[in-house]
């Protein structure tokens, strides 16, 4: 018989704040993140609005203990998100870790304590390069390798590969909380936070850790990110459209995403073990699957791989299509990919499909790739342990006849709720939570 | 009957490496103690403090794949994957299973990121600059790089693009991870692809890693770190794992791929099976960015859930008197302090009997294949089994006298050989271990 598995801790992070409780709230109002970026100027790019975590928010030197300040120095943004996201998975299940300050809860013993991050393909600080670059001129003006090899390299600090591996989110966050049970970093881009908390499952289930911080995190708010995210033809053109107007997932009128900074960590626990410790389940992971979609580019998506994901995940809850009381699907505003989500949902759930409140998370945060669904886990576990679904911003037509539109924040019946993901390369992700029991 | 109880095997093998791009001759070279390692040929790295490398030479990837087109310009960690993969899917007789359920297919590799396109980057970043000379203008930089950058290789050098082209070659539905946990990532992969498989996922996995760092940025991110070898006057004898006058691990590149099965769907099918995956662990070091635990507390960790799941002792004899495990593939790298807490490592697990464990490194002769060494050092384990003969650490002349256990030094060794052990360890603090069993 497998473990049961609970969500004990939610840790968002995003532009609408860190923690469950801002992002909440922020949802709740129907406020979005989403605004024009300053941290850099996409001027060249189609896109101009992104969710930006502004610094009066969140620095993360106030995230770590004192003796760890030191290597703030070394953190890329993504581990910086990383790493504000674990402390606050970490104070909202309730325990203490050598990485916080809370002497009043529990501390799971280091070795059985897992940690399974989804993280990008970092992009290294344009700045930082150019100011070595320019130490390492030829006559042609551009770098001379020959330079380079001798001087022009000594201008990156020794640790500088360090910042950029994507493992270094989950190396600092294992070091911050003393996680040394099984550790990985999945690098799946939009499915990475959910083959993670999958992974985290099965970590659990063979026995190998009690709990694991478990999630993504990315900040693509960077000039080579952002090149790359446009030479793959996600992002919306955000030209001569109003901010709320930029992201408009399952609508007529979308054109692509626009990107957010965020993502966060969950503690995910075998439910024995959070019930032994008095922890509070704030949702049950009932069912998980994950498909793969091999007939394209990896660019698209395939309606068909992501019902089998949807199928293999009830399968594995041992539900019915029925049960499922509300979808968070991956809704990202990009048109083939919320066209074969919509088709997958109608395929699955026949003509209730139109009746299921469906919850969408990127209109706030942006899509924070990596680790985006981790706050679309964190948001469907908050609705279920509240019984309530936060509000609804989409500004578009609706494209088809499922419950995308505009709504107001609104208290419902909740026992099981669908997340979906559709990562760019293709892998397909399905998770079910369910009222903690 | 629990899930755990499925038992996995490996049905397929296949490589492309440093030494060659098939099995069989690769594998002779590595036990007549070979090495491929010259000057770098892919940039001009004369100036650097290292010049030299293990390199893929001579290898053309459209001769593996059914249909280039269908790959449009894959990356350089695809290449090698793709090649890799089709080695050992036709191994794996796979081809010919016409009842073969793709849904129920799975990937799961170690994959590292693509190459980082130096020329184009830094011609992009450079003009972009404003008048002071050296801030960049992000608005410069973006019209700048739609000029000088390839968008398509831009998008290849995602981490799960070669899991994803693998995909497409073979028509994969089912479940598909890449993880990448530096010079760990592609063991990792073969030890969660086996969770997988046990816990009932899928019935097939393909599973393994591909990288290369051989380019600008990479070699500079190591030689900042002064974690490569910087004998540039001898390259060949530059990786010297356990020898007292080691200088750093020689930097690699290839890809090694198997693919794995739960017993019941290899034998139903009548495959060949290669070898049988018994235990795998998977630890955190949790300790500093940059170094080990200085009593090697999480590889020793690692190696003992590995043998706990494979239901192994590791201080009781076999009936026979041999040691519960005959042979350790090492993570070896050549550094300081890999070897010197490896060797502290085996020690602390295996006691007075840790002396009696041949445990080489591959390295040696390979070089460090980064996110691929996990899987290609693995696949050596199993050739071993199959051919009872263990592969030597080569340019071991100078022993360290710290480092006492028997690294099998520079000539090959005949041994009775059923159980394996296969350790990688990786920047930032992940340690994993395989069990692999003789069939």
């Amino acid at each position: 018989m497998a473990r049961r598995v609970v969500i004990s801790g939610t840790g968002p992070i995003s532009a609408l704040g860190v923690g469950i409780n801002d992002t909440w709230d922020a949802m709740r109002a129907g406020q979005s993140g989403l605004r024009p970026l300053t941290c850099f100027d996409p001027g060249a790019f189609p896109c101009h609005v992104g969710g930006q975590l502004d610094a009066d928010i969140f620095k993360v030197r106030n995230h770590v203990p004192k003796s760890y300040r030191k290597a703030v120095k070394v953190m890329c943004r993504d581990v910086e998100l990383a790493v504000g996201g674990a402390v606050a998975a970490v104070l909202d299940a309730g325990l203490n870790t050598a990485g916080v300050d809370n002497e009043d809860g529990f501390m799971i013993p280091p070795d059985r304590m897992g940690c399974q991050i989804g993280s990008g393909l970092i992009a290294a600080d344009v700045q930082e390069l150019t100011n070595a670059f320019i130490t390492s001129l030829g006559d042609d003006d551009e770098v001379d390798l020959a330079k380079w090899g001798v001087t022009g390299m000594e201008n990156l600090t020794p640790l500088w590969l360090l910042k950029y591996l994507p493992n270094m989110l989950a190396c600092h966050v294992t070091i911050v909380h003393d996680c040394q049970g099984p550790s990985n970093t999945i690098t799946c881009c939009e499915s990475s936070s959910a083959l993670s908390v999958g992974e985290s499952i099965r970590v659990i289930e063979r026995g190998t850790a009690d709990a694991c911080l478990s999630g993504g995190a990315e900040s693509k708010l960077n000039p080579l990110s952002y090149y790359r995210q446009t030479c793959a033809g996600r992002l919306a053109d955000s030209s001569g459209l109003e901010v709320h107007d930029v992201v408009r997932p399952f609508c007529t009128e979308a054109g692509g995403t626009a990107l957010g900074e965020g993502g966060g960590l969950l503690l995910i626990e075998a439910k024995e073990s959070c019930e032994a410790r008095g922890g509070q389940a704030r949702s049950e992971l009932l069912g998980y699957a994950a498909t793969q979609s091999c007939d394209h580019d990896g660019l698209s998506a395939n309606s068909e791989d992501i019902a089998a994901a949807i199928d293999n995940a009830l399968h594995s809850a041992s539900i019915d299509a029925n049960a499922i009381d509300a979808i968070v699907p991956f809704g990202c505003g990009i048109p083939v990919i919320d066209a074969a989500e919509a088709e997958a949902i109608h395929t699955t759930f026949g003509d209730r499909a139109p009746s299921i409140p469906m919850v969408l998370t990127v209109p706030y945060t942006g899509n924070c790739n990596a680790g985006n669904g981790t706050i679309q886990l964190s948001v469907a576990s908050r609705c279920l342990e509240t019984q309530s679904l936060p509000a609804r911003i989409n500004t578009g037509t609706n494209a088809g006849t499922l419950q995308t539109g505009p709504a107001e924040a609104t208290d419902a019946e909740l026992n099981t709720i669908l997340v979906l993901s559709t990562g760019q390369g293709g892998q397909n992700t399905a998770i079910i939570l369910g009222k903690a029991t | 009957m629990s899930d755990s109880a499925r038992r996995i095997v490996v049905t397929g093998i296949g490589w492309v490496t440093p030494m060659g791009h098939d099995i069989e001759s690769v594998w002779q070279r590595l036990l007549n103690g070979e090495t491929n390692i010259t000057p770098i040929e892919r940039f001009d790295a004369r100036t650097f403090p290292t010049t030299f490398a293990s390199q893929v030479r001579d290898y053309d990837w459209t001769e593996f794949v059914e249909d280039p087109a269908v790959h449009g310009q894959p990356g350089m960690h695809t290449q090698f994957a793709l090649g890799a993969a089709r080695q050992a899917w036709t191994m794996s007789g796979l081809d010919d299973a016409t009842e073969l359920n793709r849904h129920r297919v799975g990937i799961y590799l170690g994959a590292g990121e693509g190459v980082l396109d130096f020329q184009s980057y830094q011609k992009t970043s450079l003009a972009s600059r404003e008048d002071d000379g050296h801030t960049v203008n992000t608005v410069n930089w973006g019209k700048a790089a739609e000029q000088f950058l390839d968008g398509i290789g831009e998008v290849e050098q995602e981490p799960n693009m070669p899991a994803s082209h693998i995909s497409r070659e073979f028509g994969i539905r089912g479940p598909v991870y890449n993880c990448l946990t530096a010079c760990a990532a592609s063991t990792q992969a073969i030890g969660e692809a086996s969770s997988m498989l046990r816990r009932g996922d899928a019935d097939v996995m393909i599973s393994g890693g591909t990288h290369t760092m051989l380019h600008v940025l990479g070699v500079t991110g190591f030689n900042r770190l002064t974690a490569m070898s910087t004998r540039n006057d001898d390259p060949s004898s530059a990786s010297r794992p356990f020898s007292r006058n080691r200088d750093g691990f020689v930097m690699g590149e290839g890809s090694g791929i198997i693919i794995m099965e739960t017993l019941e769907h290899a034998q139903a099918r009548g495959a060949t099976i290669l070898g049988e995956i018994t235990g795998y662990g998977s630890t955190a070091d949790a300790y500093r960015i940059t170094d080990i635990h200085p009593e090697g507390r999480g590889p020793a960790a690692a190696m003992l859930e590995a043998m706990a799941d494979a239901g192994i002792d590791p201080s009781c004899p076999g009936a026979d008197g041999k040691p519960p495990v005959q042979y350790i593939s090492a993570h070896g790298t050549s550094t300081s302090e890999n070897d010197h807490i490896e060797t502290l490592s085996s020690k602390k697990v295996f006691g007075d009997m840790a002396y009696k464990i041949p445990m080489t490194s591959i390295k040696s002769m390979m070089g460090h294949l980064i996110c691929a060494a996990g899987a290609v050092e693995f696949i050596t384990c199993l050739l071993m089994l199959r051919d009872q003969v263990i592969p030597p650490t080569i340019n071991l002349h100078e022993p360290d006298p710290d480092l006492d256990l028997d690294y099998v030094p520079n000539v090959k060794r005949e041994a009775e050989l059923d159980t394996c052990l296969s350790n990688s360890f990786g920047f930032g603090g992940q340690n994993n271990t395989l069990v692999v069993t003789r069939f």
